[in-house]
Order: C-alpha cells, then structure tokens, then sequence
C-alpha cells in the first residue's frame, strides 16, 4: 500500500479536528474525499503534508512502507507527496522559475542527483506548460501573485506536473474553475496517471469526478470517513446531498 | 531561458558561516597604537605627502578633538577607545619588486581568496578593480584601459601626488571634515581608497571597483573615495569589503564624496560585508561611514545602491544633495542584520535646486535579536520650486526578538514640493514557509527565497557583477535565524 493511514487523530490548538480516521490508498488508485464544509478535509491534507501546528496526537500515516508522522514537511515533499492547494499562496518578487528550479533542484538534491542543466529546464517548462494550457506570462510574473483565482488552480497542476509526485493530494482544485480550465486541469491529472502513482481528490462536486474517474469516493464527516464507495456514491450525494449519511452515521 | 542572474543563485548556498573570515600573516607595518598629531605626521610621512595634504589633515584632528562621538542612532555599543586603535597599517615589501605593476604573491593570493583576481587577463571582463588591503592599495587593474579614456582610476594616495589639483578642488567639498564626529576622524587619519575622474561626455567602459579588506588586528579602517564626473559623463562604481573574524570590534569610519556636473550620472553599489560579529554578539566591524553625493550640476543625478549585511554595527546615510536644477537622486536600500548585529541607516535628500526629485526605497530585514532602524530626511529648501520626493521603507521581520524602527524626517520649506512616504512592516508567512516546504524547499533555503523577493526591487539595481553575490550574502547572513 502506497498511503495506510490507522486511526488517525489531529488537533489544531488542542482542538481536536481528525478523530480517528483510517484511509489506504495504493498505487495506480484514485480517492476522492468529499464532505460537508469544516469537517476536516484540508486537515487531513495537511497532516499527510506535514504542516507545522496540525498535531498528530494519536495514530500512523504509514507512506512507502515508513510511518512519516515525524518526517519535516520538506522531507515529504521530496519523498513525492504533492499537494494542489485549496488557497494556493503568492510570494512576491519570486519568479515563478525561480521557484519551480529551486524546487526541483530540492528534489534533485534530496536524491542525490546534479542540479538541473538550464537548457532541460527549459525544455521541461515549456512542455509542462502545454499540459496544462498555462500562460507564457505566468511563469514569469512572481509566484501566484496577481494570479485569478483559476489561474492559481492551474498553476498548482503545472507545479505537480513539474514534479511528478507519486502521491498527489488536490485540495478543492476544481473550486473556482470555469469549464475549459476544470477540462484542462482534468485533463493534466489524467495524463500524470500512471500505475506507480496514485491521486486524493478533494471536491465537493461530482462533475469533476465526471473527468477524474475515481476508484473510490469516501464521506469525511466529523474527523471521520464516515463512508466509502465506488464512484457511484459521489452521483448519489450530488442527488441526496449529506444529511442521509449523516443520520445513518449518528445511529 | 531566465536572463536574469538574479534569479539562480540560492540553491548555491551551503555554509551558515562567515567565508571571509580568515587572516593572512603577512608582515606588517604599523604605527604605534593612539592619536595624535605625531601620529598623523607618521600616516602623512609614510604616503609622502605634499604639506597641504598634512595640514588638512591636522586640521581636521584638531577640529575632531573639539567633538564628541554621536549618540542620536539606534545603536548600543560600549566606548569605542581612539587610544587603542593602529591607525596604519601596510604590508610590508618583501623584496625590491622588479616593477610597479608587481604585487605581492602572498597578497595576490589573499584577494584570490577573497574572489577577487588582480590578474587583468581573469579578471572578469568589465570590471576594473583598486584592491586596498588595511591602510593601503596594492593594484588597481585595467588603469591604462581606462587612460585612453582620460579615466583616472587610482588609489586616493597616487592621486594625492600625481593629482593634486583635482584632489585639492573636490576633496572635503562634500563632506567637510566639520560634517561630524566620524567624518573629521577619517579626515585626520584617511589612509587609502579610491579616486575616479570621469572627463567630460566619456563614458566609462567599464564598472569600476574598490575591495576593501581589513587584515591586520587592532586596526582602523579609514578609507576615503572621491568620485568626480564631469559634464555628460557617466559612471558605474562598486565597492566590496570584508574581514577576518576576531573577537575584538574593529572601526571602520570611511567617506566618500562624489560630484556630479551637468548632466552627469554616478551610481554607486556597496555590498557592506564586513564581519559581523559572532552568534553571541562578539567582535565584528563598527561601520560608522559618511557618504554624500553632490548633484552640482543640472540634470545631473546620483544613485546609491546598499545591500548591508555585515558589520556588527552600521551607521550610514548615504545622501544626496540636490543642488542642480533637475537633478536626481536615488537610494536604494537592502539592510539585513541577524543575531546582535544593529543598523542605523537610511539615507538624506536635500532639495535645494528647482524641479529636483528624489527616490528612496529601503528594505530593511531583521533576525534573531537585532535591530534594523531606517531614518531618512527628506529637505526641502525654499528654492526648490516643483520638489519631488517618494520614499517607500519595508520592514521585513523574522521572528520576534528583533526589531525594526522607522525614523522619516521631513522637512518642506517649499509649498510646491510633493512628498510621498509609504512605510510597511511585515513578518514571512508561515503560510508562505509552508508552501515552499511542501515543494520541497527546506527552511532557511525558503527564508532565502522570500527575503530575495521581498528585497527584488532593490537588488535589481545592482550591476549584475554584484547581484548575484549580493543574493547569495542575503541567504548566508539569515542561514540560522529560525529555529
Ligand atoms: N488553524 C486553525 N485553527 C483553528 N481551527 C482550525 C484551523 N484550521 C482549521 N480549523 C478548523 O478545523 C475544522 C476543519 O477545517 P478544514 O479546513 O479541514 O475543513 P474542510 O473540510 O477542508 O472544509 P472546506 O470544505 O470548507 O474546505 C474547521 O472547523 C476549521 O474551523
Ligand atoms: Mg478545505
């Protein structure tokens, strides 16, 4: 299993947000978790993540065969865990070149590899940046800054091209998109599957699981995955909206 | 792909540490330790000067012991002891060198070290270099480059005997050695520095540069440049230091002047590394400098560019008198200071021409438990009908030990005039930290990243010989401030 994560609880401020909370994802697997608002789901996010202040005060997250609970954020990232943030952050007077080398080269470093040569950075740019149907201009204004809303969604998916996580989590990516980008934006994590890598999906909407056939679709509610199904439990939520579960969980 | 070199350099950094901070055991002369007048004589005897030379200096020491040292900075720092301090050191010459041009291998191999080749045919092309080790200069490079020019390059001594007239006319017509405390002590006891005279409509070819290194123990610095560009001429000038790391502070109180004619442009770059002391505030350079422009002419405009990272006190305020009618002036400043280091810097705008504008952009960035102080005046006099000034101070800080002070001084006597102050203090993220992280970028590396953002603006001014050093520097000197 590539992600097993047992009995998880975190709290943030000693407020406790996950409360128990089990998930196992393998390779070549797309998870979708859905859920009603604060129940928990960028949490979860986060703790996989390693974010500092998300306190893992019970349970494992077992990654690659090793518990990552201590593992610095960093550390994660270069061990290809990727998350699509759901509030991507602007860090002006950074390129976003800049960054994407520094991260890559991060990347390289933490594998022992040579920084990356200019001319096959250029060309891995250029190529990611098709895929992803991103503006020229972005790359060269500071990272996220100024970027609309849809412009930031997208400029995640080009980061994860970029760096071809074998864990992506996407937090909401497809809040705030129009049509076309939500296609595009589909489009980029279908052709990143492989069998050796595996997709979270968080949404709250069922169209873009319409694009991103997941496996599996899991309800987060309380802390907790409350249920779990094929894809066919999304269509049924989009249709009976949260409240059944939630009475058939509180019984 | 990225032309701009700005943008490659962080993943470079791998040392927390100061790299400049060894010695050379070179032999060395010195005058006894203390000031006083014989000690001045000795300075004047040892660079062979002319009596006027001596008599300016006499003055200004006897105009220095009528004052006492400022206490208006943001600056703590026990009773610097003018009694302890050498006031000149030299290398000493090993042998008779066979010519002029000969330096040294022991002291060519220190500037190697340093990143600094004297060897015209490596130097980096572009760039013309006086290297100035404690009280003297042992080369200035590409000189005869810059002759056919009629650029004079040299060491201030050599000016001093083989350009009295230009050094009598200009030298102190900016900073007067009454200007202050600091000012009237580096006139009594200036050793060595820069002198460049750009003639009329020339163009200088290539960016000239002083290093400044400081060797020898329980010394002074007193280094003092004087940059005169005539009518329509333009020139690009940078200067660099560092010095060994000791536990003891040493001084350091240079001036430099600089005068621009009609039409002329100067833009000055520092990148101030002089050692900063140790994590627990030990030893390091007190920078205490006087720097002042003289836009003399019309539409003439001067441009300093500071990226201060080092000395374990800084005092300096580049400034700009605006004297021309149109002329310009502009500052553009990057202050970091991690651990105990303290800055006290900013710059003054003088308007007293009609339609002159001014420019101030500071970033200042503080660490661990220092403090970063901007003070800047802006003054308008009464004949500077259509003044424009725009002053923009960001105060970055890293965690919460330390400080950051703004002090703006305005004053307009000129109703015409227009000023603009915008002042900001912001702290890095923890949401911006934890976007590199999950990138994959650790830490310090990530501090790195934002502050070179945040200070952008800034380095973008640098020459590009100097930007990419002044990036790396910004990363060293913050290395270890979280945590
Ligand atoms: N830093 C924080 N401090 C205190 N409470 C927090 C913090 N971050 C999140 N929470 C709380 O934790 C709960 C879960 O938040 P989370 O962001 O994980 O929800 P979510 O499921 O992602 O919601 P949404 O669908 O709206 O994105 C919420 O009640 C939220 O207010
Ligand atoms: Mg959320």
């Amino acid at each position: 299993m590539l992600l097993n994560i047992k009995n998880l609880h975190v709290a943030i401020n000693g407020k406790e947000i996950i409360k128990g909370l089990n998930l196992g994802v393998n390779k070549g697997e797309v998870h979708a978790i859905m859920g009603p608002n604060g129940t928990g789901k960028s949490t979860l996010a986060a703790a996989i993540t390693g974010r500092e202040g998300y306190d893992i005060t019970q349970g494992e997250i077992w990654y690659k065969g090793k518990n990552i609970v201590e593992m610095p954020a960093e550390e994660r990232a270069n061990e290809g865990i990727f998350l699509s943030f759901q509030y991507p952050v602007e860090i002006p007077g950074v390129s976003m070149t800049n960054f994407m080398r520094t991260a890559i080269n991060a990347q390289r470093e933490y594998r022992g590899q040579a920084p990356i040569q200019a001319g096959d950075f250029l060309r891995m740019m250029e190529e990611k940046k098709k895929l992803v149907d991103i503006h020229e201009k972005l790359t060269n204004r500071s990272v996220n800054e100024g970027f609309s809303g849809g412009e930031k969604k997208k400029n995640e998916i080009f980061q994860m091209a970029m760096l071809e996580p074998t864990l992506a989590i996407l937090d909401e990516t497809d809040s705030g998109l129009d049509i076309d980008a939500l296609k595009v934006v589909a489009r980029g994590v279908n052709q990143l599957r492989t069998s050796e890598n595996a997709f979270v999906v968080i949404t709250h909407y069922q169209r873009l699981l319409e694009l991103i056939v997941p496996d599996f679709v899991h309800v987060l509610f309380d802390g907790k995955i409350i249920k779990s199904g094929g894809r066919n439990l999304a269509l049924e939520l989009e249709e009976k909206g949260y409240e059944w579960i939630k009475q058939e969980h509180l019984v | 792909m990225d032309n701009n070199p700005n943008n490659n350099i962080l993943e470079e950094v791998t040392t927390g540490e100061y790299k400049y901070g060894f010695y050379t055991d070179i032999e060395t002369e010195m005058a006894v330790p203390g000031l006083t007048e014989d000690t001045i004589r000795f300075i004047s005897a040892k660079k062979e000067e002319p009596d006027w030379m001596l008599e300016f200096r006499l003055k200004a020491f006897r105009h220095w012991l009528t004052l006492s040292e400022p206490e208006w900075a943001h600056i703590q720092y026990p009773p610097v002891s003018y009694q302890d301090i050498i006031y000149y050191a030299a290398p000493k010459k090993k042998k008779e060198l066979s010519s002029l041009d000969e330096v040294d291998p022991e002291l060519l191999e220190t500037f190697n070290k340093l990143g600094i080749s004297l060897d015209e045919q490596k130097r980096l092309s572009g760039v013309a270099v006086d290297a100035v080790i404690d009280s003297v200069s042992v080369k200035t490079t590409f000189q005869d480059t810059l002759a056919k020019h009629g650029i004079i390059f040299c060491s201030f001594s050599e000016a001093v005997r083989n350009h009295p007239e230009l050094v009598r006319k200009h030298m102190g017509s900016v900073v007067p050695y009454t200007d202050n405390f600091f000012a009237a002590l580096n006139s009594a006891v200036f050793s060595d520095g820069s002198f460049c005279y750009i003639p009329k409509g020339v163009r200088c070819p290539l960016e000239l540069s002083t290093y400044f290194r400081i060797n020898a123990a329980n010394t002074g610095q007193f280094e003092r440049t004087l940059i005169v560009a005539e009518e329509s001429s333009y020139v690009s000038y940078m200067e660099g230091c560092t010095a060994p790391m000791r536990d003891e502070n040493q001084l350091h109180a240079a001036i430099v002047e600089i005068v621009a004619m009609d039409h002329a442009e100067v833009k000055y770059s520092t990148v101030q590394n002089w050692y900063p002391g140790d994590k627990e505030g030990k030893g390091g350079v007190y920078n205490f400098v006087t720097k002042r422009g003289l836009c003399k002419g019309r539409s003439s405009k001067i441009a300093w560019t500071q990226v201060e990272t080092g000395s374990s006190i800084t005092w300096k305020y580049p400034s700009c008198v605006l004297l021309g009618d149109n002329s310009v002036g502009e500052f553009y400043s990057v202050a970091v200071t991690n651990n105990f280091q303290q800055a006290d810097t900013g710059t003054k705008m003088i308007h007293i021409g009609k339609n002159t504008r001014s420019t101030i952009i500071s970033k200042g960035i503080s660490a661990g438990k220092s403090n970063n102080a901007y003070r800047g005046l802006v003054k308008i006099l009464p004949g500077a009908t259509n003044a424009r000034n725009f002053s923009q101070c960001d105060s970055l800080l890293l965690g919460d030990r330390c400080g950051a002070h703004t002090f703006p001084y305005i004053e307009a006597r000129n109703e015409s005039s227009i000023i603009e102050h915008e002042a900001t203090t912001s702290k890095i993220s923890e949401d911006q930290l934890f976007y590199c992280n999950q990138r994959g970028i650790d830490t310090e590396k990530a501090i790195g990243l934002i502050v070179n953002g945040y200070a952008r603006e800034v380095l973008n001014k640098l020459p590009m010989e100097f930007a990419v050093e002044a990036q790396k520097l910004l990363s060293i000197t913050l290395e270890g401030s979280v945590g």
